[in-house]
């Protein structure tokens, strides 16, 4: 499995460091309902099919990337940094 | 038998081997299959479950009898494919199960049982008494049913493991591969052509063709020598084993398995080679025909028998019967006779088959049963004038052929069947679970003849350039042999006695006709429940006949009953290639500290702290285990001075206008108060509430700060403020990276530190607060100070460019044994800060709160931070939490250890009662008593009570105090001096 980071290029996917659903980049308003902070935290849908999730660029880098791609296929949609999301 | 003039051996390069103990010769491109045929060695092993005697069916690597025990490096290496293993000079092997030799093996008496031991027979013999599986059944049956023995020592022999990277992977070195990486090479693609055979060329070196008016092989050498100036990276004695995700393929290469003397070179590599696009041209594989007693030594596949002539000059017997229901079965006829060979009957099942042939041709005609012990005299054969001997030593039996599908269906599409050559073909491109980028050629696509196969690897050159956007020119082909496929398929015949489909498992027609009789009628369930398939071989010779059968028995059309799923690896991989590397050093990296070197100068014995290498104790004379060394290092800390490398801490730069503010924002204190000049204690949680991590913080300027993070981690806090600052708080302008690499740090720390330092500081240290950094210079070096402690006694923590660590510990640790002090190690450490009561991972494991630990006061109320939200949750503070505190051991000689648990005492050691549990301990020298470090339940209020410690484990049971979390100096007096 390889991933294209948008700075560095293609590369080996023991480069990165998996985190999780990018669920996890809507952190919610500190004075949230605890409801929105138990969602953000614990609870995750188990997807086959089309997913985006969150990767580190751990051995370049250092960015954090929101990667979609497909869990039956395996296919690779696309490769994003989060800082450019961001910004 | 070798038959002159016959055969691309080198007549001129004899090679002695041994075959069970007897000499044998044989030459330079043998197999050792083809030098045991030559050398008239009919059997060559014995079944899997009967013990039945049997001999050699293929030549190539899905052989399912010809499994050998090879001698390497003293060691026997089980199950060796003979067809697969070179010959050379010294070769030892040694047949398989039998017992006590091959010819004679007691355990054929298995065979007498064959009625008893059909399919599913474990299952419905070995049921009960339950109490007799592991004891009884399983060794019964492991010693009884099993091929070779694995070798009993650790795998020393070296592997490798490579990687490659190219515009098109060929896979078969055939007449379709050979012509699609010449078409693809001389349009300037970057091309790899990997083939399992040790020598290129498939097919054409086992067939009397002519390519382009010269012989087959002599074709393939100019062809291999046009690529090679191209720039082909051509790699023989290489499987490609498996099609994984983006183009990226598994194939073993044989490195040294041929060499008589391998040197160190690795016996094999496994090769991960990643492919824009690739080529599948692995050919096809014959299939047999199942009829009573096929598996008498001498019965094999009409191709390998070809093959055995034509490449290696071997006759597989001097009277040959071909049993064929295809025109390729007459090919194998002609080459005998044209080689002097009597060819005793050609039987073919089809009424309409040629019969003009200088042999006897019985057409219409089946073989209905073999005859002979330990080799084949003969065969009976059914014709419509009623049953006849055939004599023959061996007979050829060619039931059509299948093409190599397995790469192509490795993502989980199926193949389909093409009634018109009676075969399963690779599904359709671009079809759901097809291989992207790959293109199946040649007889891998159903396409037979070698002029079909030459025209279809250019077609599938030209197609792989076109998707790497390259310009291709069709070239003009060689003339080549074109004969049409005619087929009519015959998968049995039935008749007395037993016909085998995997002879490798020993699975019979009537196995599968049993499973379909249980119910177990879907392809997949049939192969588990007989077994068939499940072999070294996978079934490469047999699933397909063994499906047909299956479709009979349950009335159902061979495409309708489909195959069994495709999985890598198409040939057994050994988990030494494949791991090849990771093993010992090998594992994990290791990270060395700047005084390694001198750490093991003084004998110091190392630790592994995650990757790193810390020295345990500095061992002295007279201390004859690491607690006595340890007890005077921290006597030395507390009355002198120590050093001690602290380099392993994570040690990250924090620059920018918002680093303040982002600082703030991932630690629960407030560290845009700071000074510059001042250091912090920080915690962080992660967004759970739960305690991350701990350290300092010190600020070095307006916008910088350095902190430290603890060595367990160091990655994990790294990648948390890179997401925090990338995803959470882009608004805030910082940078922050990773600097532990990039700085040696030493604590020297003790009453006499601040001595010590003076000697080595340009200017002297004059007053230097508690809590405080500075920028230094020693010898001459720009350096950093800061006044930090992990020990409780006056600390400094000096950092120096790593390129001057080395010099600077010999220095500090020589200028420290000069004042009475000395080096000390990690156990040092952790006595000196489990007496001060300051925390590691081993309070910090992650289901910690600040709450637990005390320092809910490091909780700002007045920002958000990481963490802040879940930490206010209920259930996360509170009487019902278990709290840190100190246990002291009350008894002389009771020891509190790390992981046993805290009962009320005279309660029942139950998990009801279970109160908490320890998380660090040590022997106190300064104390002079057993001291830990636990969590327990409402901890805080039970200071002073006495709870028992149990650990049924380890059989500890013994009395503890409750105290506050810090045993020396509560006041930090010595700390802040
Ligand atoms: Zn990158």
């Amino acid at each position: 499995m390889r991933l294209t980071c948008p700075l560095c290029g293609p590369r080996d996917r023991r480069e990165f460091y998996y985190y999780g659903a990018a669920d996890y980049l809507d952190r919610p308003a500190a004075d949230a309902a605890p409801e929105a902070w138990d969602a953000y935290l614990h609870l995750r849908d188990n997807i086959a099919g089309p997913v985006r999730d969150l990767w580190y660029h751990d051995q370049g880098c250092g960015s954090w990337l929101v990667v979609d791609r497909d869990t039956v296929s395996h296919e690779m949609l696309s490769v994003r940094a989060v800082a450019e999301d961001r910004a | 038998m070798r038959i002159e003039g016959k055969g691309l051996i080198d007549r001129s390069q004899t090679l002695g081997f041994r075959f069970d103990g007897v000499e044998h010769v044989g030459f330079e491109g043998d197999t050792l299959a083809s030098a045991l045929l030559a050398s008239g060695q009919r059997l060559i092993g014995r079944s899997f479950k009967y013990h039945r005697p049997r001999g050699l069916v293929f030549a190539g690597s899905e052989e399912p009898n010809g499994l050998v025990t090879v001698r390497r490096d003293g060691a026997g290496v089980p199950n060796v494919r003979a067809t697969m293993q070179e010959l050379h000079q010294g070769l030892e092997a040694d047949s398989q199960n039998r017992w006590p030799s091959l010819r004679f093996d007691a355990m054929q008496v298995n065979d007498l049982f064959a009625p008893f031991l059909g399919a599913g027979f474990y299952y419905k013999t070995f049921m009960w008494p339950r109490a007799f599986w592991e004891g009884l059944y399983e060794p019964l049956i492991r010693r009884a049913a099993g091929l070779g023995r694995l070798p009993q020592e650790p795998e020393v022999a070296p592997y490798e493991k490579v990687w490659a990277h190219c515009d098109l992977l060929v896979i078969g070195a055939g007449p379709a591969g050979i012509m699609a990486a010449l078409t693809a090479a001389r349009a300037g693609a970057d091309v790899i052509l990997a083939d399992e055979d040790a020598r290129p060329g498939g097919r054409l070196l086992a067939e009397t063709h002519e390519v382009g008016g010269q012989p087959g092989p002599a074709w393939v050498a100019a062809a291999m020598a046009e690529l090679r100036d191209l720039g082909v990276r051509v790699m023989p004695r290489t499987t490609v084993t498996g099609a994984y995700d983006d183009g990226t393929f598994g194939a073993l290469e044989r490195v040294a398995l041929h060499l008589a003397r391998p040197g160190d070179l690795p016996r094999e590599a496994f090769w991960r080679i990643v492919a824009r696009r690739a080529v599948l041209a692995a050919g096809a594989q014959e299939r047999l025909i199942a009829f009573p007693g096929n598996d008498r030594p001498g019965v094999m596949a009409a191709g390998a028998v070809r093959a055995y002539l034509n490449r290696w000059g071997v006759a597989a017997g001097s009277r040959v019967a071909v049993f064929t229901n295809n025109d390729d079965g007459h090919r194998t006829a002609r080459d005998l006779h044209a080689a002097g060979i009597e060819v005793t009957a050609l039987i073919d099942a089809r009424a309409d088959a040629r019969l003009d042939a200088p042999f006897q041709v019985l057409r219409g005609a089946k073989v209905l049963g073999t005859e002979g012990r330990l080799a084949l005299k003969s065969v009976t054969v059914e014709t419509d004038h009623g049953t006849r001997r055939v004599p023959a030593d061996c007979l050829a039996v060619s039931g059509g052929w299948n093409p190599a599908v397995h790469l192509a269906c490795h993502h989980g599409a199926r193949p389909w069947w093409r009634e018109e050559i009676a075969a399963f073909v690779p599904p359709h491109p671009g079809k759901p679970g097809t291989v992207p980028g790959l293109i199946p050629c040649g007889a891998a696509a159903g396409v037979f003849s070698t002029a079909g196969c030459l025209a279809d690897g250019q077609r599938a050159g030209l197609e792989a350039l076109a998707a790497l956007d390259r310009a291709g020119e069709p070239a003009p082909l060689p003339e080549a042999e074109d004969a049409p496929v005619r087929v009519t398929p015959l998968w049995e015949v039935r008749g007395e006695g037993r016909a085998f489909l995997d002879m490798a498992n020993d699975v019979t027609t009537k196995d599968v006709r049993l499973a379909a009789t249980e119910g177990f009628t879907s392809v997949e369930h049939m192969k588990r429940y007989t077994t068939q398939g499940m072999a070294l071989d996978q079934g490469r010779g047999s699933n397909v006949a063994a499906l047909a059968v299956l479709a009979e028995a349950t009335g159902q059309s061979v495409p309708a009953t489909g195959t069994t799923t495709y999985r890598p690896p198409f040939t057994p991989v050994s988990i030494a290639a494949m791991g090849a590397g990771g093993r010992g050093k090998g594992f994990a990296p290791e990270r060395l500290t700047t005084s390694h070197r001198a750490a093991l100068d003084r004998l110091a014995p190392m630790i592994e702290a995650g990757l790193w290498y810390r020295p345990s104790h500095f061992p002295r004379t007279g201390e004859p285990t690491w607690k006595e060394a340890c007890d005077r290092e921290v006597a030395t800390v507390r009355s002198r001075v120590g050093i001690c490398d602290v380099s392993t801490l994570g040690k990250i730069d924090v620059q920018g206008p918002d680093a303040a503010a982002f600082l703030d924002f991932v630690y629960t204190n407030t560290m845009s108060t700071l000074s510059p000049g001042r250091v912090r204690y920080g915690l962080m949680l992660r967004e759970d509430g739960m305690v991350m991590d701990d350290g300092t913080c010190a600020r070095l300027g307006e916008g910088h700060f350095l902190i430290t993070t603890t060595t367990a981690a160091a990655g994990q806090v790294m990648r948390h403020l890179d997401f925090v600052a990338q995803a959470l708080r882009p608004d805030l302008d910082l940078r922050a990276i990773s600097v532990t690499e990039a700085w040696a740090q030493f604590a020297v720390t003790g009453p006499k530190a601040r001595r010590l330092l003076d000697g080595i500081l340009d200017q002297p240290l004059d007053e230097m607060a508690f809590m405080a950094c500075r920028d230094v210079q020693l010898h001459g070096v720009a350096a950093r100070l800061f006044r930090i402690s992990f020990s409780g006694e006056e600390g400094y923590e000096v950092a120096v460019p790593a390129r001057y660590g080395n010099a600077l510990y010999r220095d500090l640790v020589a200028r420290a044994e000069a004042m009475g002090g000395c080096a000390y190690g990690m156990e040092a450490l952790n006595v000196l800060r489990i007496e001060k009561g300051f925390l590691t991972h081993a309070e910090l494991h992650g289901r910690t709160t600040a709450f637990d630990l005390g320092l809910q006061g490091l909780m700002s109320r007045k920002k958000d931070f990481i963490g802040r939200a879940a930490s206010e949750r209920p259930g996360l503070s509170g009487p019902d939490r278990q709290q840190l505190v100190g246990l002291k051991a009350t008894g002389r000689g009771d020891a509190v250890l790390a992981g046993a648990h805290l009962f009320p005492q005279g309660a029942e050691p139950v998990p009801m009662n279970d109160l908490g549990y320890v998380t660090s301990a040590c022997w106190s020298p300064t104390l002079g008593l057993s001291i830990g470090l636990g969590f327990l339940r409402d901890g805080r209020t039970r200071h002073g009570e006495r709870l028992q410690l149990l650990d049924s484990l380890r059989g500890v049971d013994v009395t503890v105090e409750v105290t506050a979390p810090v045993f020396y100096d509560p006041d930090g007096v010595r700390m802040r001096g």
